[in-house]
């Protein structure tokens, strides 16, 4: 997946020559969004997962940590899906019920990515919109120093990073969030110098408003639909990078688990017949990163109607 | 161009030396020597391996005698694990796999992905614009640790038709799968950009102008459409790049074919500082090269770009 800079760029082209007609280009955009086929399916779907996350755990009838002994040693034959026994989706190697870990693989999962986006975006829409509107030597040294960090292996760094200060998800949150908000940072500057010369910015800054609640209260207000649009697909990315870490054993720890967890744990004991410990994680995986990103694209393409 | 290559490596160079320097310090914030045991050294002991390795010098001194090695000898130091083999024995070990199939993987992924997003854009809104858009749709949420598992789940476990793991350089029934895992999410990617930008080419004034002055279609295609729709699809390649080596990770651990994946995870669980810093310089070092080729290249073909 990739967010395609040339689509953010004429969306944010067409977000900033928004004139003001009959109709808002909110409604516009609301209408056009409801009736894209694609991304309401994806909203259903996430909303699926989400209610899943949220209220799983009251259908469950074992907790996460606990272990089945009357399946343990015979997982593969005794542990399969089923309403008898209350294991659902089956249970996983050490006999605990995959139902309830994958609620909680969820629950980190979504975590994890939502988290990561918000911190890309807030960061991101700061240092840009801070970037792009002081302008000048600022704006050059903030974007070099942009470029830079874009050019090292993030994800090598990533790992170095978990592995010399522990595996934790606060060190997972902070490695993710460091990383994460360098392109937001650049499509917002982009946005920003076209927003900064508008009569509405002159004026405020006629009236005297510093410079910081200019940035805050008028240029970041108006950058909220390329914002939107791009968090949105910034999420499945942030669960894609955890998921590949914690595929990898770097990442979330036990009792915790996610999707990247439960996957390569289903993996590993594949071999040995219990094929639900993989088919469960990955189904849940596979329709949230579907979700997201129908939903991503169709919000582009509402917000930005002359491109689909 | 001479200058617009010298202007960036002029950026390049102190971003590595940023790198470095960067990753020097984190080894040494880091909670625990290279030699902290469960069983503690002998004071005297700890103090012999340290001077041995240079660990009891200031800080500045062993960063340059660190970046001297590299750039004058291309020295990365000894390991710490293992003391009789240097780092970059254990990145040689690996690197040559990770070459092969990480440059089939990224070729595959850039042949088919244009080539199923340049269908799709010419055929629009047919039966095989559909499929190919069906394809890589699906394919995007198949990264390489979820595609690794269901391949060999049905070409191993199922089948039996090629090896679940290892790799041999004469036999390339091993490095299908890895290609196959490694490749597949990025192809996705690419068919999607080739297949918006050139649906934008194709519906632009210079297309139809070729059109009206009586061209047959596939030179039209060929000579005025693709080069232009190319660019987007050039400006990918380096974080496509980039993901072959980090997927490496996961292809080593999950294949066990021992490219220089194995060996950064190795030395991440050994806390091997100097195998991990190794691998994360050249892996830099890497991507700001090959990030260079790719502006070039784009500078090349856009006549747009001044630079």
């Amino acid at each position: 997946m990739v967010i395609q800079q040339d689509k953010m760029q004429s969306l944010a082209t067409r977000m900033s020559q928004d004139e003001v007609k009959g109709r808002s280009p909110w409604a516009d955009a609301r209408k056009r969004f409801l009736r894209n086929k694609a991304a309401m399916t994806g909203l259903i779907i996430l909303i699926g997962v989400a209610l899943f996350a949220l209220l799983g755990n009251q259908f469950a009838q074992w907790s996460n940590e606990d272990l089945d002994f009357t399946v343990m040693g015979q997982v593969a034959t005794m542990g399969m899906p089923s309403f008898e026994n209350g294991h659902y989706f089956g249970t996983d190697d050490l006999g605990r019920d995959l139902f309830a870990r994958t609620v909680q693989g969820t629950q980190i999962s979504l975590m994890v990515g939502i988290v990561g986006a918000a911190i890309a975006v807030i960061v991101g829409t700061l240092y840009g919109a801070t970037a792009g509107y002081v302008g000048g030597r600022t704006d050059q040294i903030m974007m070099r120093a942009v470029d830079i960090l874009m050019s090292i292996p993030y994800m090598f760094v990533l790992i170095l990073l978990l592995v010399m200060f522990g595996r934790s998800i606060a060190m997972l949150f902070l490695g993710i969030g460091l990383i994460s908000w360098l392109d937001m940072s650049r499509i917002v500057r982009g946005q920003t110098l076209s927003l900064k010369n508008r009569e509405f910015i002159e004026a405020a800054r006629a009236t005297g408003v510093p410079s910081w609640k200019i940035i805050i209260r008028h240029i970041v207000p108006n950058l909220l639909g390329l914002v939107a649009v791009y968090a949105t697909l910034l999420v499945p990315l942030m669960i894609l990078t955890e998921s590949f870490i914690s595929f990898l054993g770097l990442g979330v720890q036990e009792p915790l688990t996610s999707w990247g967890a439960l996957i390569s744990e289903g993996a590993g004991t594949m071999n040995y017949g219990t094929l639900w410990q993989l088919a469960f994680p990955l189904f849940f995986f596979v329709i949230t990163l579907f979700g997201f990103f129908f939903v991503g694209d169709g919000l582009r393409d509402a917000l930005d109607p002359k491109d689909r | 161009m001479f200058a617009y290559i010298m202007r960036r490596l002029a950026v390049a160079v102190p971003t590595l030396l940023l790198l470095i320097v960067f990753s020097f310090i984190l080894m040494h914030l880091a909670p625990g020597g290279p030699f902290t045991q469960e069983r503690e050294l002998p004071p005297q002991v700890l103090a012999n391996l340290n001077a041995k390795y240079g660990l009891d010098d200031p800080l500045w001194k062993q960063i340059i005698n660190y970046i001297w090695g590299i750039v004058a000898h291309f020295d990365f130091g000894p390991s710490f694990v293992y003391p009789d083999r240097s780092v970059n024995e254990l990145v040689a070990a690996g690197f040559p796999v990770t070459l092969t199939y990480g440059s089939l993987a990224f070729i595959a992924a850039v042949v088919m992905g244009v080539g199923l997003g340049v269908v799709a854009a010419i055929w629009h809104n047919s039966f095989l614009d559909y499929l190919a858009v069906g394809i890589s749709i699906g394919a995007q949420v198949l990264p390489n640790f979820v595609m690794a598992p269901i391949l060999v789940l049905i070409f191993t476990l199922w089948y039996g038709l090629l090896p679940g793991g290892g790799w041999s350089f004469s036999d390339p029934s091993f490095w299908i799968m890895p290609v196959i895992a490694l490749g597949t999410s990025y192809m996705a990617s690419i068919a999607r950009i080739t297949r918006s930008s050139m649906l934008e080419v194709l519906g632009s004034n210079h297309i139809r102008t070729a059109r009206a002055k009586g061209m047959p279609e596939h030179r039209v295609i060929i000579r005025h459409a693709l080069k232009p729709a190319m660019l987007p699809v050039i400006s990918y390649l380096g974080p496509v790049f980039v993901s072959m080596i980090t997927g490496s990770v996961v292809i080593d651990i999950y294949f066990s074919t021992g490219g220089i994946g194995k060996a950064f995870v190795d030395s991440a669980l050994n806390r091997d500082y100097a195998v991990m810093m190794g691998v994360t310089i050249l892996v830099g070092a890497l991507t700001i090269v090959f990030n260079l080729v790719v502006d070039v290249l784009y500078a090349w073909i856009d006549p747009k770009i001044r630079y």
